[in-house]
């Protein structure tokens, strides 16, 4: 317990670093734009019905969502930039978390500042063009000082929506507090979580209250709550950023960077090849928790050298081919089409499968006589099944449903750990499972047989950006992990991240894989 | 001698309906005019097309000879007083920023507008240690008079005054409409008043524009008025106070 506070605490001043820079970043953008419309909405009702229509219309995409929206459309984005200027730019990471952020904080400051200046006294207004002002004399001098109070109201409320939804930026690759729960909810590292909760909250409660000063300072003409509000800001920004601005000094630009999706297995993955490379002596940036189909597109689009994915998600998700010719033939068409359409290369199979499976607890499909996916069907319309956040919009959900011809009483979605609760709970009574799961021994689970071969298999492969493909030093760290790791290794060392207690961190648990993959190369 | 003021078959039309149907008016130079009528007659209307605060739909506006759609509004109304009925005092300066507005706008140096600021308190008769305070800590009084201050502080040669004693109780209303045309006779002001209140027009005013449903009825001195006019709305509008009056002298005769 308090090893893993020590080390969530020591991943902190980066974590906030970004997170601070990142909603200060799109705070500025949201006011600089917001602002200004804002103030032409209150003169142009018709402007004023599109503006707030449209920031309203943002505010109801769910703030994830709107994250994720964006790394589609900058990527299309930095491909043309690429064919008309010749280079692109990152569509992962900081630019989409700070459009989308930017956008998400726009509709606080547009209201209030719509608000706040249409609100002001009509006779004080008329006075200010009877005593001779110009229009932007009349804004500067009487409008926006007597509007200001309202319009920093409004930027509080947005300082404070976006250092919540800043959390939410670590899915498309940007580091901020969010990855301590992310992470930390598919490791079931509740320290980690908290940790990341908590900072987040006191950073948002600190704008607030100086904000806050600001606020007060504005609205009773106070100079000193006004500085001391401001001085309080900036400190701290320039506290927060100061050891990103050690880090980008004092080391190199990283030379490696090394992706994950976002479960415990691609944590550990990600860990081993990145120790093998700095064992090496290269720098390693890790990007975790990218979503299944972010992370290939940012690996062919060369935002991330190396990071591992199965061949049955490539096969049906990158290739859409919904047959299953077998093992070999999935991999060798694999190899050919990456390396042709995206240049991509498939460096090595890992050695296990980490396939979808159905699972059952062992009593349960016992007592029902399961024991094949043609049982199950059987069975299905007075059981309920559950599966990941993605498996039910799969190829694979829909190729095993037409093929027994399964239909069962209720479907539910989890996020991983809890579905693993839920079938011990006999909440649901089948879920999808991955077959390199530690928790399939631990639970004592049995994995329903396939026998019409309907699930595509599953090989772990590490998959090389193309900008990296004939990198040597790359290469040498990575290929020799081929064929090293078998399904019991990868069972045993996820479920040391996964169990309750006695937990090992990712890095942790890949040293165990490189000392079981390190003593099988010595016995050969 | 240009007159001060020529209004010049002027109208004006709002969401269709027309608020002043075309209207010719010259005031002279050094005139005390007040503009009576009901509400809905046109009065403010044809004070804010003197200034420029909205602009005829027909006809021109000329002061001092110059027609005003060739100036700049902002400009224009720097040269002329404007106090208002609501007052208007911005309620994020001190009462000596609300005076010194105008002067500072005009780029005058900074102890000029203290000095003036400190002249125009005398002048309306406020204490000079009021100058720091904020608007909202005055009467409604002494905040007129920080109107009327506000108007006069850049050394206009017109001074248009919509409804300004409209807020104030009859003491206070008195005395200042008194102060107020004793300050035109001192500057040499040219006077425009917009009033509802047919008496202090009549004691005021040099003039008497008579105005209804956007129309001028009629445009004479006090005298000739209270001598009697062919347009029956007009006699009777002017009868009204004069009745008043008559039943005062009788009441305080017992």
């Amino acid at each position: 317990m308090a090893d893993r506070l020590t080390a969530a605490v020591a991943l902190l001043p980066e974590r906030l670093g970004w997170h601070v820079a990142l909603s200060a970043s799109a705070l500025g953008l949201g006011l600089a734009v917001a602002l200004p419309l804002g103030i032409a909405a209150a003169r142009d009702p018709r402007l004023k019905w599109i503006s707030l229509g449209a920031a309203g219309l943002v505010q109801t995409i769910p703030s994830l969502a709107l994250l994720a929206l964006f790394y589609p459309v900058l990527l299309l984005l930095s491909g043309l930039a690429t064919k008309v200027l010749g280079h692109g730019f990152p569509a992962l990471g900081f630019l989409p978390s700070l459009l989308a952020l930017t956008l998400y904080s726009m509709l606080p400051i547009l209201r209030n500042a719509a608000a706040g200046v249409s609100g002001v006294d009509p006779a004080v207004v008329e006075a200010a063009r009877g005593v001779g002002m110009t229009d932007r004399q009349r804004l500067w001098r009487v409008e926006l000082p007597l509007a200001a109070p309202v319009i920093m109201a409004g930027v509080r409320t947005a300082a404070v929506w976006t250092i919540g939804a800043a959390t939410l930026s670590t899915p498309v690759g940007q580091t901020s507090l969010g990855d301590y729960i992310f992470s930390g909810l598919q490791t079931e590292d509740w320290v980690a979580v908290l940790v990341g909760c908590a900072a987040s909250a006191a950073l948002a409660l600190a704008v607030d209250a100086l904000l806050g000063l600001i606020e007060v300072g504005v609205a009773r003409r106070d100079g000193r709550r006004l500085w001391a509000g401001g001085a309080g800001l900036a400190i701290g920004l320039l506290a927060a950023l100061t050891p990103l601005a050690g880090a980008a000094l004092s080391r190199d630009a990283p030379a490696y960077v090394v992706g994950a999706k976002n479960f415990s297995e691609q944590y550990i993955l990600a860990e081993l090849m990145a120790g093998r490379l700095e064992a090496g002596g290269a720098t390693v940036r890790r990007r975790v928790n990218l979503g299944s189909a972010v992370a290939y597109r940012a690996l062919a689009a060369g935002e991330i050298d190396a990071y591992v994915d199965y061949s049955g998600t490539l096969w049906a998700n990158v290739l859409n081919r919904a047959d299953n010719p077998g093992r070999q033939a999935v991999l060798e068409g694999l190899r050919r089409a990456l390396k042709a359409r995206d240049g991509v290369v498939l460096l090595a199979p890992l050695g296990f499968e980490n396939a979808y499976a159905l699972a059952m607890r062992r009593d349960r499909a016992k007592r029902l006589g399961v024991r094949t996916l043609a049982d199950l069907a059987a069975k299905a319309p007075s059981l309920t099944l559950g599966g990941d956040l993605e498996f039910f919009s799969r190829p694979e959900w829909k190729s095993v449903e037409s093929a027994y011809g399964l239909a069962f009483k209720a479907r539910r979605q989890f996020q991983p750990t809890f579905m693993y609760r839920a079938l011990e709970s006999g909440e649901v009574d089948v879920i999808s499972a991955f077959s390199s799961d530690g928790r399939i021994a631990a639970d004592d689970l049995v994995l329903l047989d396939d026998p019409k071969a309907a699930l595509p298999p599953y090989d772990a492969v590490i998959l090389v950006s193309p900008k990296r493909a004939d990198d040597r030093r790359l290469r040498a760290a990575l290929a020799p992990l081929g064929g090293r790791i078998d399904v019991k290794a990868m069972r045993s060392a996820n479920y040391a991240v996964d169990r309750d207690t006695g937990k090992k961190s990712p890095a942790e648990a890949a040293r165990m894989l490189v000392g079981d993959a390190t003593a099988t190369s010595r016995r050969d | 001698m240009t007159a001060a003021i020529v209004l010049e078959e002027v109208s004006k039309t709002h969401g269709g309906q027309t608020v002043l149907a075309p209207t010719s008016l010259t005031i002279a130079r050094g005139a005390f005019v007040a503009l009576v009528g009901g509400s809905g007659a046109g009065k403010t209307t044809l004070l804010k097309l003197i200034n420029g605060l909205s602009a005829p739909d027909t006809g021109r506006v000329l002061i001092d000879g110059a027609d005003i759609a060739d100036q700049s509004g902002p400009a224009l109304r720097r040269g002329i007083g404007y106090v208002f009925q609501e007052i208007g005092l911005f309620p994020h300066m001190t009462v000596a920023q609300n005076i010194g507005i105008t002067p500072e706008l005009l780029g005058w140096p900074a102890a000029e507008i203290a000095a003036r600021t400190e002249e125009l308190l005398d002048l309306v008769a406020l204490p000079r240690a009021i100058a720091g305070r904020a608007p909202s800590r005055l009467s409604g009084g002494q905040r007129q008079r920080v109107g009327v201050a506000r108007a006069l502080a850049a050394r206009p040669s017109i001074l248009l005054m919509d409804e300004p004693f409209g807020a104030l109780d009859p003491v206070t209303r008195v005395a200042l409409a008194d102060d107020v045309r004793a300050l035109h006779e001192r500057l040499g002001l040219t006077t425009v008043m917009v009033t509802h209140d047919v008496g202090e027009a009549l004691l005021l005013a040099d003039a008497v524009v008579v105005m209804a449903g956007g129309k001028v009825l009629a445009h004479a001195s006090p005298t000739e008025l209270l001598a009697g006019h062919p347009d029956p709305a007009v006699a009777d509008l002017i009868a009204a106070p004069r009745k008043q009056a008559q039943r005062l002298a009788e009441l305080a005769r017992g």
